[in-house]
């Protein structure tokens, strides 16, 4: 019964759901695209630098724990430790923008792979501890090193001009680069996860014990998504640094970490949107209840709770749930 | 490599393993002629699954050596031992349950590709391993769920995608823990003939707990009981012995 049902449905409607999904996914992209460049007329350009920054870095915190199911409670680690690098570069070296941000990248990469290569044989819990010790370590780093200044941090960086022409100190010039730093980020994730390297990380994400019994050497591809993960986490942390022209210790402090994680799991967890919505929200709720005089961790601990209670796909997960895509 | 065609295809010689203490396994030795179906059998708890995972490399031996193809194996990782051509099933069906029975196929496939890492490189590409992926999925009956996610498989079903995406490594050695566990009467009769076929060319271990289904399966059969070998041979043979007999008692030997 059930078989030919199957039989007469499936050959012709999943090909037919898999194009929709394609074409629906252009769609939200053009919207995206839209809404990138009508923002700053709507809304503060700085405040939307901010969210745009978070959303980068919890999209490629998404891309470690939606493709490979690792979560990390470390990955401040990356965004400061870039933050501090570019922000050295543009400051002391006298790079321009562009250059700062590859250098920032770079060195997240670069401790990325340390990181890695230490923990990805771990699963679960001992994954996030130990995670979370290294990002410790350079948290301790960035307290002692006298580049880091210390308790001051990193300051009066100088944001410089785009491409040596476009001055970053006109919000309007800096709203917009920042979008095209996200857009190519955001872009570059979204093919990773479709890539045939992403391929592999759903089947060993499905199935651990299933992919190394067919021959792959599971680590190393953990190895390579973690890297991509923290270079990505590093983009968005450069990008931040010279963006406020600062980097202080919050920026490499557990609270960060955790706080990426909530926004990712607020918006939706696995989703291509989550993130970013996330990131909006949380973002959103810390600037306007700073001025609220209300306790703003306890307030977002609390919507955390909720969102955990009420729809644990989180926003955009609920939603895409509700109109049955996947 | 060294003299040929008489070489056990796989051999474990004197493995033991113990878990804090326990001996799951004492002593074993086992040869595996090339091109056979040999089947490993005994009541539960008898270290069947143990031997399993200690031949494939998903657990280290406490004691003893174990070779492949004349090689030794037994510093090696599972996934390499993969690479070399002994392929595993897993007792709880092991599918990757979000994506396709096609897409499941097209993991295995995938390994001979260079592009593994290319993270840049859309899996668009991958649609080249369609026609060969089908190709499988048609060899264990399975088609017409080519589009469904293996989740929603039925358990027999997935069983099929199981062993449609272990014959896309194309081992010489074909490993199936309980490839009938499970299973409702129809299902067994699909899977024995499967199994049939696709030992014709190649050598089959699998381990089974119902002595009725090898019968008529396996070439040679081993009697296993408390980590131990109780005895060794055809069905006639082992099916006569007094040991295996004892053993059996109560069980679901006498049908």
């Amino acid at each position: 019964m059930s078989q030919e049902t199957l039989q007469a449905t499936s050959p012709v409607t999943a090909p037919g759901l898999k194009s929709a999904g394609r074409d629906l996914t252009l769609v939200w992209y053009g919207l995206g695209i839209a809404a990138l460049l009508a923002a700053p007329f709507f809304f503060y350009p700085i405040f939307l630098v901010k969210v745009l920054c978070f959303a980068l870095f919890a999209c490629a915190f998404n891309l470690l724990l939606g493709s490979c199911g690792l979560l990390s409670f470390g990955h401040a680690a990356f965004f400061g430790a870039a933050g501090y690098v570019a922000g050295h570069a543009a400051k002391e070296w006298g790079l321009p923008f562009e250059a700062a941000l590859v250098c920032g990248t770079a060195a997240a990469a670069a401790v990325g792979l340390l990181f890695g290569y230490v923990s990805v044989r771990r699963q679960g819990l001992q994954f996030a501890m130990i995670t979370l010790a290294l990002a410790q370590l350079v948290y301790f780093l960035a307290l002692q090193l006298p580049f880091t200044h210390a308790e001051d941090g990193l300051s009066a960086i100088p944001r410089g001009k785009v491409l040596g022409t476009f001055d970053l100190d006109n919000i309007f010039v800096l709203y917009y680069a920042t979008a095209v730093v996200f857009l190519i980020g955001f872009v570059a994730m979204h093919r990773m996860t479709n890539s045939t390297f992403g391929q592999l990380l759903k089947a060993i994400r499905d199935n651990e014990p299933r992919a190394i019994s067919l021959g792959y050497e599971v680590h190393r591809y953990k190895l390579m998504a973690f890297v991509l993960s923290a270079t990505m986490a590093g983009l968005a942390g450069s990008t931040k640094a010279i963006a406020f022209k600062i980097v202080a210790l919050t920026d490499v402090h557990w609270s960060t970490s955790g706080s990426v994680i909530l926004m990712t799991l607020l918006g939706g967890l696995g989703t291509l949107f989550g993130p970013v919505v996330g990131a909006a929200v949380v973002v959103s709720m810390e600037d306007y209840l700073a001025d609220s005089g209300l306790p703003i961790n306890a307030v977002i601990g609390a919507i955390f709770i909720l969102c955990i209670l009420l729809f644990r796909r989180g926003i955009v997960g609920e939603i895409q749930h509700r109109f049955g895509k996947r | 490599m060294s003299n040929g065609a008489d070489e056990p295809i796989l051999r474990l010689e004197n493995v033991s393993k113990s878990f804090f203490g326990f001996l799951a396994v004492r002593d074993f030795s086992l040869d595996v002629r090339r091109g056979s179906i040999h089947a490993l059998i005994g009541p539960n708890g008898a270290g069947k699954t143990t031997i399993f995972n200690l031949a494939t490399k998903t657990l280290p031996p406490t004691r003893g050596r174990i070779f492949f193809k004349g090689t030794d194996i037994t510093a090696r990782s599972a996934s390499e031992v993969a690479r070399l051509g002994m392929v595993r099933s897993f007792q709880i069906s092991a599918v990757f349950a979000s994506l396709t029975a096609l897409e499941n196929v097209k993991i295995a496939l995938q390994r001979f590709r260079p592009d593994g890492f290319a993270f840049w490189k859309s899996s668009k590409v991958l649609h080249a391993l369609d026609d060969r992926a089908m190709a499988l999925l048609c060899d264990v009956g399975i088609e017409s769920y080519a589009h469904a996610r293996a989740s929603e498989l039925p358990y027999g079903r997935r069983r099929a995608l199981e062993i449609a995406t272990t014959l896309a490594l194309d081992p010489e050695l074909l490993m199936l823990d309980e490839p009938t566990a499970g299973m409702g009467h129809e299902d067994v009769g699909r899977i024995s003939d499967l199994i049939r076929t696709v030992a014709r060319d190649r050598t089959v271990l699998m381990v089974e707990h119902n002595l009725s289904i090898v019968a008529n399966l396996s070439d040679q059969i081993t009697v296993l009981a408390r980590g131990e070998r109780l005895a060794e041979g055809t069905y006639d043979v082992v099916s006569r012995d007094p040991a295996v007999i004892e053993a059996y008692v109560g069980s679901e030997h006498h049908d």
